[in-house]
């Protein structure tokens, strides 16, 4: 059994005077496929956020490797995708450019492999329109092209079907499921009804009383 | 969708080093500055107009013109540069660029130090080209107007720097852009004295180069320690969105 | 030591110990300030070039001094909020700013009725009413900043940065008087230099500035007793605590 990537220990949110989760516990393995379920409301976003790194109003444990998150900042988050409600998308710039802006942080890469991704995600044709002459769900692909020349171990993906047509959906589903058997781990927040050979689950309920 | 292109899990190869990442959101926001230009003109727009407004609401005559005339560039210059500061990250949080901004693997104080590094050459740097012709309108002689030029090339990034915190700290707020206002105005206070005594320490004769090395401290100071409070603002007001 | 450190982040502990101070300092402040504020304003001997008018300083220095000293404070409550995120360093500055505010406008006010007689105006643009005036900003800022985020810990976190962005400005103030050279009065004390006004002024003065502080620190513990409250008020201890008050 190989280690976990990343561990949660009793993670507890409160937002707006209300307690979102509390005594969270899981681990994130590499070669799994878990999706983040529960009603709205219930802070499928938020924990992704906090598993993500943005949001800091929690208390627990995160480990990332076995070690405190804190500590391996970059480690983390160069190994760490995250892609959001908001596709991190610049109505302006194309679809090219919007990709090469995402990466540059990151690791150099050419930019035949970004056209590859493009193509990939049925966009050939449109890799010099400004994003804002595209549809919502071609934006989204747009966004989601970053999975086809992603190499983080750790995808982090918040509501990845929305605006997507039902062939997009599947091929969605096939690559996560194919990055799970390469070794990846992926997590999904959807209200799309996933349901993956292998899936696990963390299951977000109805905050409980709050008491202290 | 195919997945040829992608590579199987391993450690992270030919990653960018922080220069390339400063370098990559600088050139991203020039280029989608420069994709609408006319957002580029309004803040000039406006420092014309402001500055119009002196001798059509005080005097026109030339002896008041000439001694309040730096004073009245440095408020108009200062004006603006505030009114410009609310789109700094509001593009980038509304789009999700910024989440993706702080989750680069990089010291996001030297990220946010590129990013107003480049507010400051697409607004700041303008207005310090232009600030000769209103010089001039406002009666300045050669000289004054010279080291008008020199004090706003030195005060203006400053102004963006300390800026920026503002901008970050009301980032997701409603009424954000008086609220910045009243952020940051107190703290552009002593920018705004040097900036302008220089100019009449100039125009009475005094050595400037004083005044001139506070002023290149200020701008030490804010470009070491601003992009800090800047950072840890923005984690703070996306943490809450 | 860290035992301690973490206790006094805890609000139950602080409102007990608070609740048993409080009377204490209240009653030295009242007499401090009582004992400083008769002895100036009656005793002490007249200003041989502003006759009777100085004496406002008994009021005007102790509320200048509480003004800055109270920044200063909120920017190492901010330190503690934003390295141990104690709840404790969030209260205290939200409790404390409207004070500084309050005593940030009394100083200015009584500098202008100080300034009336004196120099024949009520406002002079000098460095440091300025400077004061610049510090009423801040607090104002850091005010309208805390209500206008709604969440309570971003809300402390955001100002706790901005109070230390703001404390920059707190090295200017001092040092203004020696930039500008203009027509207020150098500094009354210096904790360095011997004070140079006879010790029948100074004495009652630097009681009169105790007996404020002595005030202050009722009036914070009376605000960060009733911050606690409202943030704390589903907790078990407080409605065990509104329990037994109810009896």
């Amino acid at each position: 059994m190989s280690e976990p990537l990343l561990q949660a220990i009793d993670l507890e949110c409160e937002r707006d005077e209300r307690l979102l989760f509390q005594n969270l516990s899981f681990s994130i393995l590499p070669g799994t496929l878990t999706r983040v379920e529960g009603p709205n409301g219930t802070g499928k976003t938020t924990l992704l956020r906090i598993l993500a790194g943005l949001n800091d109003a929690w208390s627990g444990q995160l480990l990332w490797c076995g070690q405190p998150r804190m500590a391996q900042r970059e480690s983390f988050l160069r190994n760490t995708l995250y892609l959001g409600h908001r596709p991190g998308i610049k109505p302006l710039l194309t679809p090219m450019e919007n990709l090469r802006a995402l990466m540059a942080g990151r690791r150099e890469i050419a930019d035949g492999a970004l056209a590859r991704a493009l193509e990939g995600t049925g966009l050939s044709g449109f890799e010099h329109v400004p994003c804002r002459n595209l549809s919502a769900g071609q934006q989204r692909r747009v966004a989601l092209a970053r999975l086809l020349v992603a190499d983080e171990p750790l995808w982090l993906l918040d509501e990845v079907f929305t605006a997507i047509d039902a062939d997009g959906v599947r091929a969605i589903e096939a690559l996560l499921q194919q990055r799970a058997e390469e070794g990846g781990a992926v997590l999904v927040t959807t209200h799309h009804d996933l349901d993956l050979p292998g899936m696990q689950r963390i299951t977000l309920g109805t905050g409980g009383q709050y008491e202290r | 969708m195919n997945a040829d292109a992608r590579p199987s899990v391993k450690p992270v190869s030919s990653a960018v080093g922080p220069l390339g990442a400063m370098g990559a959101v600088f050139a991203r926001d020039v280029r989608v500055a420069f994709r609408q230009r006319q957002d580029l003109l309004n803040p000039l727009l406006f420092f014309i107009m402001v500055v119009t407004l002196f001798p059509l609401g005080v005097s026109p005559e030339v002896a008041f013109l000439k001694q309040s005339g730096a004073g009245i560039l440095w408020v108009a210059a200062l004006l603006s540069v505030l009114l410009s500061l609310d789109h700094l990250f509001r593009h980038d949080f509304d789009d999700g660029t910024l989440e993706q901004l702080v989750l680069q693997p990089q010291p996001l104080f030297l990220l946010i130090l590129a990013k107003t590094a480049a507010h400051w050459v697409l607004t700041g740097l303008p207005l310090v080209l232009l600030a000769p012709v209103l010089g001039v309108m406002v009666h300045l002689d050669g000289n004054s107007i010279a080291i008008l030029c020199l004090t706003l090339l030195i005060g203006t990034p400053v102004l963006s720097m300390i800026g920026a915190i503002g901008a970050a700290l009301t980032l997701g707020l409603r009424s954000a852009g008086v609220l910045l206002s009243l952020l940051i105005i107190p703290l552009y206070i002593p920018v705004l004295i040097f900036g302008t005594g220089t100019v009449a320490a100039a125009a009475e004769g005094a050595p400037v180069a004083g005044y001139l090395a506070l002023m290149g401290a200020f701008l030490v100071l804010a470009v070491t320690l601003a992009p800090f409070a800047s950072a840890a603002a923005l984690r703070i007001s996306l943490s809450n969105s | 030591m860290w035992q301690f450190f973490h206790k006094l982040g805890s609000p139950k502990w602080f409102f007990g110990i608070a609740t048993r101070f409080m009377p204490w300092l209240l009653a030295a402040g009242a007499i401090l300030l009582m004992a400083g504020v008769v002895w100036g304003l009656a005793f002490a001997p007249k200003d041989y070039l502003q006759g009777n008018s100085y004496r406002i300083i008994f009021i005007h220095v102790p509320t200048a001094f509480l003004a800055q000293s109270i920044y200063i404070m909120m920017a190492f409550a901010a330190v503690v909020t934003l390295v141990w995120r104690m709840k404790l360093a969030d209260v205290f500055v939200k409790s404390v700013a409207p004070v500084g505010l309050i005593f940030t406008f009394l100083s200015l006010f009584t500098g202008a009725v100080w300034g009336k007689p004196t120099w024949g105006t009520w406002w002079v643009w000098d460095a440091r009413l300025t400077s004061m005036l610049i510090l009423l900003f801040l607090y104002g800022g850091a005010i309208a900043l805390d209500r206008a985020i709604n969440d309570e810990k971003s809300a402390a976190r955001a100002v706790a940065v901005l109070v230390l962005v703001g404390v920059v400005n707190i090295p200017i103030i001092q040092y203004s008087v020696e930039w500008w050279n203009t027509l207020h009065q150098p500094s009354t004390f210096k904790l360095t230099e011997k004070p140079s006004m006879p010790a029948e002024m100074w004495v009652p003065l630097l009681l009169s500035v105790l007996g404020l502080y002595c005030l202050f620190g009722w009036l914070a513990c009376v605000r960060m007793k009733t911050e606690i409250l409202m943030r704390e008020q589903k907790t078990r201890w407080v409605r065990e605590l509104i329990m037994a008050e109810r009896g």
